[in-house]
């Protein structure tokens, strides 16, 4: 036996050749995560005049395949603030391990401070969108950037409502309306129709905002292959967070698709040259 | 104390010929002068209560807690030093979230207990340093409801048993008393500080082991305790602190959280009722004693 315990646990030498140190080496820089894994797909929100509506489906996709189909990625934090999260899945689950413990220590200062004072202040959605906008930041540049896309809702220090965005960039932003991933494509538009500036939102009920999110939230099913029928919705008011984490979509059309052709495997039929004009024109009259 | 001047009480780490540890009983002489401290644990939740002597008018009524949170469903009393009292609770705050970093779930209030009752009891070891001057009442708590497990983004099979025992249940309400040499025993009832004697007197007419006493009537009971126990000729003033923890179906939600304002009050006018009912009942009964002694 070799006595050496360098030697011990490995392959032994006279059977199987020196070992390849080679092997161990890597070439290049340290690299920390490349890519996402297992993915959340868009969280959209939109304000109104009382509060914020956010809407994320219940899907966690591994690559393309819809791997789980039962997991809530809108957070409320502190009960009156609600955070939204696109992107990967286990960096989300960090990240709302580290809000936990943000809130519990916020609580303790707030009791310290509401004996003092009368009246502590609590960390608002606007406070905790700027932390996560730091903290993304300060992720990307230590190139470990935490692969999300986040919506912060609730209210700012005026008591106005907020929304904001944070990426894994740390790049933040806040608007009347707000969809990451997909959305930012397919559900921002369609929000930006019924409200395009602060002042719109104002004049918004919540059941109009709602509604549109609840639209919202089809045409991202219709065209987004990485989406579930089934979603959470969460509304934030004055009165606290109301999140419902079973909503389902309701009266679908996919009437729109059986004039789509080219994709998958169905055939197509093929057209004459006169054929395809007279198609054409049946549908763009 | 015969043993006093012995040298045996110079150091927490060396026992007396008769198997004393000095150090910690002088700790006990300490919690003794302090302000009497009260738990009530009933079937709907557990009650803290503190009564805070006002040790100078200059001081902001309602400020200086002496009853602290930790993690969201645990409460911490204590009677005694207050600075020990206050690195009692950070370090009990760590422990919980220590705990929340292993398990990702919150600590049971008989966990915490157990980690501070260690905690208390490493301070009689050494000799560099002294016991904790305090008695803590720890109160909590445990949800009976399946824990989520922090992170958890999912719930699993929506069939089967999930790992479940039907009838089984978990979780209720808690109360532990840390003393300075870290003995810890549960209790139905606690009390410590001055008017401990008092207060324990109280708490044992009360039926805590049976499910008769409701967390509102626990309340009114606490406050009126700790008006019984108040010492009115050697301490002027008090403040009446008082917390309550109920089950996640109760008016606190599983969360530990000061009495309101109203309830607090209403038991308040409640006790001083009580205790002016007592003595006009004494004055009675000492009347009538005049009256026979004439006879």
């Amino acid at each position: 036996m070799d006595h050496r315990p360098q030697a011990w646990g490995r392959p032994r030498d006279d059977v199987f050749g020196p070992y390849d140190p080679s092997y161990l080496q890597t070439t290049g820089p340290k690299t920390a995560t490349q890519q996402p894994i297992v993915t959340g797909t868009s969280v959209i929100a939109i304000k109104f005049k009382d509060g914020v509506v956010m809407a994320a489906d219940n899907l966690a996709s591994y690559g393309s395949l819809a791997r789980f189909t039962d997991v809530k990625r809108l957070h409320p934090f502190l009960g009156h603030t609600i955070v939204g999260f696109g992107g990967d899945v286990s960096d989300m689950q960090y990240l709302t391990r580290h809000l936990n413990e943000l809130a519990i220590d916020e609580a303790y200062d707030h009791e310290a401070a509401s004996a003092q004072s009368g009246g502590g202040s609590h960390l608002n959605a606007a406070n905790l969108h700027k932390y996560l906008s730091k903290l993304m930041y300060r992720r990307r540049n230590s190139f470990d950037p935490l692969w999300n896309a986040i919506l912060v809702a609730g209210f700012d220090s005026q008591g106005k409502p907020f929304l904001g965005s944070v990426d894994l960039r740390g790049t933040a932003f806040t608007s009347p309306s707000l969809a990451t991933g997909f959305g930012a494509m397919l559900a921002q538009p369609i929000m930006r129709k019924y409200a395009a500036t602060e002042g719109d939102t104002e004049n918004m009920t919540r059941d109009e905002a709602v509604r549109v999110v609840k639209e919202c939230m089809k045409v991202l099913f219709y065209r987004d292959a990485r989406s579930l029928d089934r979603y959470s919705l969460a509304v934030v008011t004055k009165d606290g967070v109301e999140l419902s984490e079973d909503e389902q979509l309701e009266q679908q059309s996919w009437a729109f698709a059986e004039r789509i052709r080219g994709y998958g495997t169905q055939t197509v039929p093929s057209l004459s040259g006169s054929e395809t004009i007279s198609a054409l024109l049946a549908l763009y009259p | 104390m015969t043993s006093i001047g012995t040298g045996y009480d110079l150091a927490n780490s060396i026992f007396s010929p008769d198997g004393r540890n000095f150090q910690v009983e002088y700790a006990l002489k300490a919690v003794e002068n302090g302000g009497t401290s009260i738990g009530i644990r009933c079937k709907e939740g557990v009650v803290l209560a503190v009564e805070k002597i006002i040790t100078s008018k200059l001081l902001k009524p309602g400020a200086n807690k002496r009853i602290a949170t930790v993690d969201r469903h645990i409460g911490i009393a204590f009677s005694g030093m207050i600075p020990d009292g206050r690195h009692f609770i950070d370090r009990a705050r760590d422990e919980a979230r220590a705990w929340r970093d292993t398990f990702k779930t919150p600590i049971t209030t008989a966990d915490l207990a157990s980690r501070m009752g260690g905690y208390m009891q490493a301070y009689t070891l050494y000799q560099s340093v002294r016991p904790f001057g305090i008695t803590t009442i720890i109160a909590g708590y445990d949800s009976p409801e399946d824990e989520r497990v922090d992170g958890e983004v999912g719930r699993g099979p929506s069939c089967g048993a999930g790992g479940k025992v039907a009838g089984k249940t978990h979780g209720g309400p808690y109360l532990y008393m840390i003393e300075p040499s870290g003995l810890y025993w549960g209790y139905y009832g606690a009390a410590t500080g001055k008017g401990r004697q008092a207060a324990k007197a109280e708490l044992e007419k009360l039926d805590l082991q049976g499910d008769s006493l409701t967390l509102e009537q626990a309340v009114k009971e606490a406050a009126r305790i700790i008006y019984v126990a108040h010492d009115d000729s050697k301490d002027k003033d008090f403040e009446l602190e008082m917390t309550w923890i109920s089950g996640p179906d109760g008016p606190t939600k599983g969360l530990h959280q000061e009495v309101p304002k109203a309830l607090r009050e209403e038991a308040e006018r409640l006790a001083k009722k009580a205790l002016e009912d007592d003595d006009e009942e004494e004055a009675k009964e000492e009347k009538k004693d005049d009256d026979k002694m004439e006879e």
